[in-house]
């Protein structure tokens, strides 16, 4: 398997020219509508294209694959090809991937986020396989004069039994080029599949383990300038006056430019830049409150009283329900806000020029940054070229495009290439936070145990709706209130992997937890209960499939043994995002009469598993992130100004600190839904639930560390 | 401003750079050896992890005038072809998600099989936990310096 890092498209044509004609096809990752087209290589060269994306195979049996969407650690870019390569019957040693720069002339949705990108492609990436199998099948059929039907494929070959032939797809190509492509194609039967639902492993493995430069901080070129930037020091600060004289003195210092309530410092080098930027003088003034977080807390409470609501959700009678309850219970639930802290800060390279602008570097939303490069520079959208590198990490922090904004302003301030670097701290206390968000849960029981009633405010900061209101428990319960409450801070906010679930699913499950003891049942009996109700008599419109939670649910309950465990605290998390279900079990174990978290065994249902590797990667990954930051994060203000400034203060999950997580996948045979996000939202309950089965100690808080009774049992 | 000679990867280079920059600003922006990361620049999370005289140090916070006659080795030359055993085993345990932290801790990695070749597990959890890996690869990393152990001579 070999890769070709941040290839141009235009070189990767010249490349598949150069491979000496073969097949192209062109085909569109995002209109399952539009049909695919053969073209010569000719034509490609040429680039005279009306259809979308390329898999070309030369006729050195080299198959080429372009991945359009953003590599930020999810995996796509090895997903991706091994759909196509399935389909197409591909050697995978053979297939080569490259990174698709922005071209939205050929893709619809060259973003990553929202775990949205497998569920999008899936058919569309089987089909080009497909198609060009097909293709190659009835250019061997041609040649050998038989009936394609009595050929077959395996390995980048065809096949034709009877006579003994065989020939590569690299000898096929050429004709293959010239032949009409169907307009319909029969995919694989899913039993078939040899290579997905494999373990194939990362296409970047080496160029990662060698250090070669794939990442957008490892983007250099000739003549370019540094930028470290000085943003307001708090949230709530506009600029007054600078004073540069000092910082432009200093070795290395091209210049000092300013623009919205930025100050740029710019140079020859990162070391000088940052050294220049502690000499600037900068007066900042008050143009918002200054809030710190005992002020966030007095607002999350008057707003938790007093706030006007906007209902998300409502079902039958609450009221009533409430007042005819044997039994209410009552719970809050609060999170703090959060820095994403890709391991790669936030940087950008942009030279803008007379006729358009350059762009180059981590980005999970290109078009974006196009745009509002654009805007800036003055030019059309079209004159703004994208190049996508690999990204160290995203969370949903590069889903912003303020740090494209940033180079291409200085760019154009100083008319030189420039690349903006941001320093931990500048990534740290520049804001886009997981907004910091408080719930109140309320439950009505009856005598029998049944749940009659359920309310939830959300309170959030910039959280906008703080709820998912169509989640379960909604369709299990009669009578339901679901609002929320929204403050608008100076403190910006954006979307953190799995937003608002990061938080909501810790919340509710821990608070499921609570209602199952009151009513004396099993936690997941009492799950079970409310899902058999939710499909024999559905209140409202249910959203989630009833099926697939139940048999995540079952399938954790299997694979921990739940409740069989002697001396095992276990607590159990089932939750719907992004397109998957999730359900976890966590396992605390008592040593030395403190609890220690051993294991957390996770049962996933996305449907088809691509790459086994890949997942189970995902998986855990998204496990330990959830983990960690319900543990430890915590980013606190004073006076507008974030107290948490790099990894000293802001504490991160670490090896010593992770429990074992055992993956187990529902096989279903569904098509695939992403798994970015949706392993991490059940965690902090499985965790939470699992602690206070051992400690008897409920954690209403993030970071847990910080809670009085987590005190007392850690 | 001060003309450095350094010896990085068994080759000889030279800096002109003011003697407090940080080796690995050197490294990055002066001599194109961009493997070596950075990550927090207060050797909190790893990225930045070089040898010198074999022994794995934070490029971040190591002012260049310090490395004087010192070795130093980055990822680019922990070996030749790539086939360092830590390296075959990042590759065959499949490591990476994101790939950003991954120099560092292959460089921890192999700091530590150097000093000990056959490490306990609680010696490589106590040495790993030095990394931070923000996609949370930590299970494989582990296993991955284990098989890295089992291989090595």
């Amino acid at each position: 398997m070999q890769t070709l890092e941040n290839t141009s498209r235009r070189s990767f044509m010249k490349l598949a020219a150069a491979a000496g004609g073969g097949l192209f096809l062109g085909f569109n990752w995002t209109n399952s509508s539009a049909l695919p087209v053969v073209v010569e290589a000719g034509q490609v060269a040429a680039g005279s294209v009306n259809f979308n994306s390329y898999l070309s195979i030369g006729i050195d049996n080299i198959i080429t694959i372009i991945s359009p969407n953003p590599e930020i650690g999810q995996g796509i870019k090895t997903a991706f090809p091994m759909v196509v390569a399935e389909e197409l019957d591909a050697d995978w040693k053979l297939v080569k991937t490259v990174q698709g720069n922005l071209d939205s002339g050929a893709f619809e949705r060259q973003v990553t986020g929202g775990s949205g990108a497998v569920p999008h492609s899936w058919e569309r990436l089987r089909k080009a396989g497909a198609i060009a199998r097909h293709l190659l099948v009835e250019a061997a059929a041609n040649r050998w004069k038989v009936p394609a039907l009595e050929c077959t494929t395996d390995n980048g070959k065809v096949f034709h039994k009877a006579s003994g032939k065989s020939l590569t797809y690299g000898e096929l190509a050429e004709d293959a080029s010239k032949l009409t492509a169907p307009k319909e194609v029969k995919l694989k039967d899913e039993k078939d599949f040899k290579l997905i639902g494999k373990s194939v492993r990362n296409v970047d493995n080496h160029n990662i383990a060698t250090g070669k430069p794939l990442f957008g901080l490892d983007f250099y070129r000739e003549g370019m300038l540094f930028a470290v930037i000085q943003r307001p020091k708090a949230f709530g600060f506009k600029l007054k006056s600078v004073d540069s004289k000092a910082a432009k003195a200093m070795p290395g210092i091209v210049d000092v430019v300013t623009f919205e309530n930025s100050v740029a410092v710019v140079g020859k080098s990162t070391w000088q830049v940052q050294k220049a930027r502690e000499a600037l003088k900068i007066e900042y003034e008050k143009q918002a409150d200054l809030e710190s977080s005992e002020d966030h807390n007095r607002i999350f409470a008057q707003l938790m009283q007093n706030g006007e609501g906007t209902v998300r959700r409502k079902n039958g009678d609450v009221e009533s329900a409430f007042k005819n309850a044997a039994k209410v219970i009552t719970s809050e639930y609060q999170c703090p806000f959060l820095a994403h802290s890709p391991l790669e800060p936030m940087n950008f390279f942009a030279h803008v020029k007379e006729d358009g602008v350059e762009l180059v570097g981590p980005t999970q939303t290109p078009d974006r940054a196009r745009a509002e490069a654009a805007k800036i520079a003055g030019v059309p959208p079209e004159k703004v070229s994208v190049e996508i590198t690999r990204q160290g990490g995203g969370f949903g922090r590069r889903l912003s495009a303020d740090f494209v904004t940033e180079a291409v302003h200085v760019s154009k301030l100083v008319k030189a290439p420039v690349k903006v670097i941001w320093t931990r701290e500048d990534d740290m206390t520049g804001g886009t936070y997981r907004p910091a968000v408080r719930y109140k849960f309320e439950a009505a029981l009856d005598k029998t145990g049944q749940m009659i009633g359920y309310k939830l405010r959300g309170v959030g900061m910039n959280a906008g709706n703080s709820t998912r209101e169509d989640n379960f428990p909604s369709g299990s319960v009669d009578n339901l209130l679901i609002d929320s409450v929204d403050h608008k801070s100076p403190i910006t906010t954006g979307p953190w992997r799995a937003p608002i679930t990061n938080f909501l699913a810790y919340a509710e499950q821990s608070f499921l937890d609570e209602v199952a003891e009151a009513a004396g049942k099993d936690p997941i009996q009492f799950r079970l209960e409310l899902l058999e109700k939710a499909k024999k008599k559905p209140v409202g419109e249910v959203k989630y499939d009833i099926e697939r939670m139940i048999a995540v649910i079952k399938l954790a309950a299997e694979k921990s043994n739940w409740g069989k465990k002697k001396g095992v605290h276990q607590g159990f998390s089932v939750y719907f995002s992004h397109r998957s279900y999730v359900a976890q079990v966590g396992e605390v174990v008592m040593e030395k009469g403190k609890p220690v978290l051993k294991n957390i065994i996770a049962a996933v249902d996305c449907g088809i598993v691509i790459n086994k590797s890949g997942s189970l990667q995902q998986v855990r990954g998204g496990v330990v992130d959830g983990m960690g930051h319900a543990m430890y994060g915590n980013m606190t203000f004073k006076e507008g100004a974030p107290d948490q400034r790099n990894f000293d203060g802001f504490r991160l999950i670490r090896m010593n600190e992770i429990p074992e997580v055992d993956v187990h996948f529902v096989e279903n045979g569904i098509s695939p839904t992403g798994l970015g996000e949706p392993a991490l939202p059940p965690t902090g309950g499985a965790v939470a639930n699992a602690l206070y089965k051992a400690t008897k100690q409920r954690l209403r808080n993030q970071p847990f560390i910080q809670e009085p009774s987590f005190k007392g049992i850690s | 401003m001060a003309l450095l000679k350094l010896t990085i990867n068994n080759r000889s280079y030279s800096a002109d750079v003011a003697e407090d920059t940080p080796l690995l600003w050197v490294l990055r922006d002066n001599l194109g050896l961009v493997g070596t990361k950075y990550g927090c620049g207060i050797a909190q999370c790893g990225a930045c992890t070089v040898h010198l005289d074999g022994k794995a140090v934070r490029s971040c916070v190591l002012p260049v005038s310090a490395v004087g006659n010192g070795k130093v080795t980055t990822i680019e030359g922990l070996s030749e072809k790539g086939d360092h055993p830590v390296q075959k085993a990042w590759d065959e345990v499949d490591v990476v998600q994101c790939g950003y932290c991954q120099a560092g801790q292959i460089m921890t990695a192999a700091a530590l099989l150097k000093e000990k070749p056959k490490p306990t597990d609680e010696e490589i959890v106590a040495t790993m936990s030095g990394n931070l890996c923000r996609c949370g690869t930590y299970h494989r990393i582990r296993e991955a310096v284990k098989v890295a152990a089992s291989k090595s001579k």
